[in-house]
């Protein structure tokens, strides 16, 4: 209740990506990403280790994960963790301070230099990227 | 632990994940996707002692990369002394036990126990 | 939900006092009424109000309270953007009331609520207290031991191009706009926000300041600087052009050992 009188946005103002911009698409795309991957790893790990109680349940193991759903849940892999690298890549670039631009004078309409178009075009760029990888992936695995 | 440190970990692991990865990736494309994954090339992979290594380095970076960023998300949900005590150790915790269960499938594939 | 229509003698009363003036057009203002102390939703009202082109968020809600219901709790002082007062969620998004035109939010409905991530005063005025405690935890003032006031001492010199590194920083009004837009702030209630921490760079960035790692050890937190993601919201909102995301970033690098 005490929170309720705080007016915090709570969960969902922190998971709506539709108000400010690209730069806040860009932190939900990566926060869902990150989570995906995680449970991804776990997952991985998980499926890998029937190696060990032999051939019978290795192919157990991929007959299925190796099948028209598994192959749509690892292209979407593939464009999680192209998108999640890319956007990091720029994140880690602009938390460190390079790449946000310089602090000058501010002139009305006060536009950000911060959310600059080089940003905007770093997320788009990851994006395609993602896109691109997901194609090639989605084609050598359905093309097999 | 400064957060800072922890942060720099972070990044640390995301970098160096990133390029292993891609090696452990082009794995699979390095012949047809479906044949490198029968039962006969993987272990082959796992005797491979170079790249075992790489997979427990893999495993290892992206244990940390991973809980860390979820342990970020989960004090950022909520705050309070015990909850956070509590996600800062479940975090290392559920790093730990990941690790363990990875390596133990990477070490006993790779000395032929399977 | 009260709908007020505005009296008849009112429209003419408008239209007389600026005959060379475009017909007003009249709009509807939803206001957010809420007492904490006695319920925990708000309630809406709507009010008719005829506006010019140029008419204000702020001014309608004036209107309402000369004219039709005087019991709106709103916070206003300067009317032009100077002293962060009337900071309040406009259609969905934190801006200031004198600042916004109801013209340039191009709705036929203008829906007015207190700020997000602050306590609820009364209606539209929300409770900056933890904000102010935490800038004044960043220390806002410059750290020297060699005070200007001192007989003898010599006042400290600033080229231009010091001055620049920090001048941007030093427009903020304490609004509250970043805060609200924040998505760490909107669950985080022990984030120090983007107003504070761009505060804290705007002294450390001031070359008479001698207080860096003071601040630094400040920030570098669990609930510090380290909970930005860069998700650039604060910078969106800013009504001065501070760009609290840039500051932010920049004092980021004195800890990721990029900045000088
Ligand atoms: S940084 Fe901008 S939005 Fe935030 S309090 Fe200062 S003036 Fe307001
Ligand atoms: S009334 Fe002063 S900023 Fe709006």
């Amino acid at each position: 209740m005490a929170e309720r009188l705080s007016n915090r946005e709570g969960i969902k103002g922190m998971a709506n990506p539709t108000r400010y911009g690209m730069l806040r698409v860009a932190y939900w795309l990566q926060r869902l990403s990150g989570l995906g991957l995680l449970a991804y790893l776990i997952g991985h790990i998980y499926e890998t280790s029937t190696i060990l109680n032999g051939k019978a349940a290795w192919d157990n193991m991929l007959s299925l994960t190796e099948t028209p759903g598994g192959h749509i849940v690892l292209v979407i892999v593939i464009g999680m963790c192209v998108f999640h690298t890319g956007n990091g890549i720029r994140v880690m670039i602009s938390e460190g301070g390079k790449g946000i631009g310089r602090p000058g004078q501010p002139e009305y309409p006060y536009k950000a230099v911060s959310l600059s178009s080089k940003q905007r075009l770093c997320i788009w760029v990851s994006i395609a990227l993602a896109a691109l990888a997901m194609m090639y992936g989605a084609g050598v695995l359905f093309g097999n | 632990m400064r957060e800072s440190i922890i942060m720099k970990i972070h990044y640390g692991t995301a970098l160096g994940a990133v390029a292993l990865v891609a090696v452990h990736i082009l794995m699979r494309l390095s012949q047809n996707f479906s044949d490198s994954l029968s039962y006969k090339n993987v272990l082959v992979n796992y005797h491979l002692l170079p790249y075992a290594l790489m997979l427990e380095v893999i495993l290892v970076l992206l244990s940390v990369h991973g809980f860390n960023g979820l342990r970020v998300i989960l004090l950022e949900l909520k705050q309070g002394r015990s909850y956070e005590r509590a996600i800062n150790y479940g975090s290392i915790a559920a790093m730990a036990v990941l690790i363990a269960y990875g390596s133990r499938t990477i070490l006993m594939a790779g000395m032929g126990v399977s | 939900m009260a709908t007020v229509e505005v009296p008849k003698e009112e429209k003419d009363a408008h239209a007389a006092s600026a005959p060379q003036q475009s017909e007003p057009k009249t709009i509807t203002l939803r206001i957010a009424r809420i007492n904490p102390s006695e319920q925990h939703e708000p309630k809406f009202e709507e009010f008719k109000i005829p506006v010019q082109k140029w008419t204000t968020v702020l001014e309608a809600i004036l209107f309402v309270k000369q004219n039709l219901d005087h019991s709106v709790a709103v916070r206003y002082s300067c009317r032009q953007a100077s002293c962060g007062s009337c900071g309040m969620k406009i259609n969905g998004k934190p801006r200031l009331a004198c600042y916004t035109k109801i013209s340039e939010l191009d709705s036929p409905v203008i829906t007015v609520e207190p700020m997000n991530n602050f306590p609820i005063i009364r209606d539209l005025a929300v409770d900056f207290k933890q904000m102010f405690a935490t800038h004044k935890r960043m220390k806002p003032f410059v750290i020297n031991e060699e005070s200007e006031v001192k007989p003898g001492t010599k006042e400290f010199v600033q080229k231009p191009e010091d001055l620049e590194k920090f001048l941007q920083f030093s427009y903020c009004i304490k609004c509250g706009l970043c805060n609200s837009a924040c998505p760490t702030m909107s669950t985080d209630k022990s984030f120090i926000g983007p107003q504070g921490l761009a505060q804290a760079y705007r002294y450390t960035a001031d070359n008479r300041d001698k207080g860096k790692n003071e601040r630094l050890k400040i920030v570098d937190e669990s609930h510090g600087i380290w909970r930005c993601h860069f998700a650039g919201s604060c910078s969106y909102v800013c009504p001065k052009g501070v760009d609290p995301a840039m500051a932010i970033q920049l004092l980021r690098g004195y800890l990721l050992g990029f900045g000088k």
